[in-house]
């Protein structure tokens, strides 16, 4: 398993029917100190492209929107009391829910890690 | 994250960058908005020690002439003629509604009036006062002239070796100093609610004196994201946001900042209206509010009472680095202003109990001598 980035910088990581998501480390730098995260809830059905989650810095909110569509199945709870997590460990433990997906082509237009790379490197510019 | 042409840079523009500051537009120019230390880190470290921010994109105007603390009091409510030289008020330009135009700083000086005023409203306030003083005082901005704020319990100590006399300086004093031989413009003031000097230098000596207070171990540099907190935390407005041209001084709880003698004389514009908000009280009121839970309420976060209907908005809000817990403030009717009324914010559609609550949020520790 590998993971996928959107233009938004989030990620995902499929395993079996389950996608994990979470923003990229890139994405929690521009961010800076993360100190709210509001996770949807589970047994919601999300659509590819809605709000999944809002991720709070000190200085501004900013949406997280879901690359899948699908039922949440599980989210980090683990943010509500350490929300810096997404700064220390965007990649793995900063995640912010896992979707069961109805339609695992919509990762196909996704970037892998090396186009994701190169992308961020054209915005840095 | 390309800049336009328009943008204008202060004289710190290179040392910022060179410190790998996030640039970000703002009122016009390019300004650091955060260092690598982060704004949570800049912000603890300005309250713990000393930190340096450049505030060099706001206005620096002298006004002088026969009388000009007489000739300007026809444009603020502020008591400016009560002020001896070397001393300093808050006070703000008003228009015929009594609302309000700009916030700014006057210091009466021994032959004319500094006065430092914000950095979105300056060419607007540069205007108003070059035609209201017409005939009586001469306005001039002082392009010539970095800004830099010096702001923590350690500010003071830092300063201190280079310019030994401003231990004697109390909260909004002014005084004219020499920091490394440069002659500069000290007031013991700032936008942070610690003790702390805001310091004008000449353009051409103001990034050699920064690397020098730079280099002192307590003082870290500061960028806007903290600037903005900070001032939350201690309660202090931020124009056009807390304060615009429709807010009232009374309403904003600023009455402190006009005297017995002005309330009474009037003479400033929209002089009427204000004296009837202090006779019969303003319909709404700036006040500090406290969100229950983590979720911070933004500007512009709706204010609803018990029964779900809207009463008023908030203006500021964010995360106190400080307290580890959402604050802001915002308007609300004088029903629902008194400290400890239950109100809810419309967050993202959800509505979340909040209540009003003392501002500051933290304490304030100017040095009044």
């Amino acid at each position: 398993m590998s993971y996928k980035f959107t233009e938004d910088h989030e990620w995902v990581l499929l395993e079996g029917d389950v996608a994990t998501i979470g923003i990229s480390d890139y994405a929690q730098g521009q961010l800076g100190d993360v100190v709210y995260v509001e996770v949807p809830t589970v047994g919601d059905e999300i659509t590819k492209g809605d709000e999944l989650a809002v991720v709070e810095s000190v200085k501004a909110a900013s949406e997280v929107y879901s690359p899948v569509s699908g039922e949440i199945v599980d989210v980090n709870a683990e943010l509500e009391g350490a929300p810096t997590v997404v700064n220390e460990d965007a990649m793995k433990g900063g995640w912010f829910a896992k979707v069961r997906v109805t339609n695992s082509a919509e990762l196909n237009d996704l970037m892998d890690e090396a186009a994701y790379k190169t992308f961020i490197e054209g915005l840095d510019e | 994250m390309s800049e336009t042409s328009s943008t204008k840079k202060t004289v710190l523009y290179n040392l910022h960058v060179e410190l790998g500051a996030k640039m970000v537009p703002f009122a016009g120019y390019d300004m650091p908005v955060q260092y690598p230390a982060g704004i949570l880190n800049e912000h603890l470290h300005t309250r713990e020690a000393a930190g340096l921010f450049d505030v060099s994109h706001m206005g620096q105007v002298v006004i002088s002439g026969e009388n000009p603390a007489r000739a300007i009091e026809a444009l603020i409510p502020g008591d400016i003629q009560a002020l001896s030289a070397g001393e300093m008020r808050y006070s703000f330009l008003t228009n015929d509604q009594g609302g309000i135009l700009d916030d700014l700083i006057v210091t009466r000086r021994e032959n004319d009036l500094f006065v430092v005023v914000n950095a979105a409203c300056k060419e607007q306030d540069i205007a108003l006062l070059t035609g209201g003083l017409a005939g009586k005082a001469e306005v001039t901005e002082l392009t010539d002239r970095a800004l830099v704020a010096l702001q923590g319990p350690k500010a003071v100590d830092v300063l201190a070796r280079y310019a030994p006399e401003v231990v004697a300086m109390s909260f909004m004093n002014y005084r004219e100093v020499e920091i490394d031989g440069v002659p500069c413009f000290v007031t013991r003031s700032g936008y942070t609610g610690e003790d702390g000097f805001e310091i004008s230098i000449p353009n051409d000596q103001a990034e050699e004196i920064c690397r020098k207070l730079l280099d002192e171990t307590e003082v870290m540099p500061i960028g806007l994201g903290a600037r903005d907190s900070l001032r939350l935390e201690a309660g202090l407005c931020l124009y056009g946001h807390d304060l615009n041209e429709v807010t009232t001084p009374i309403s904003a709880g600023l009455i402190w900042a006009i005297s017995k003698r002005r309330r009474i004389e009037g003479g400033f514009p929209g002089a009427d209206i204000i004296q009837a908000d202090i006779a019969n009280n303003p319909a709404m009121k700036r006040v500090g509010i406290l969100p229950e839970g983590r979720a911070p309420a933004r500007e512009h976060t709706v204010i609803t009472n018990e029964a779900g209907e809207t009463i008023g908005e908030i203006t500021s809000g964010g995360f106190s680095p400080s307290l580890g817990i959402p604050i802001a403030m915002g308007y609300v009717p004088l029903d629902f202003s008194a400290v400890g009324t239950k109100i809810n914010l419309l967050v993202r559609g959800k509505s979340r109990p909040a209540v009003v609550a003392k501002m500051p949020f933290v304490e304030q520790r100017y040095y009044r001598g």
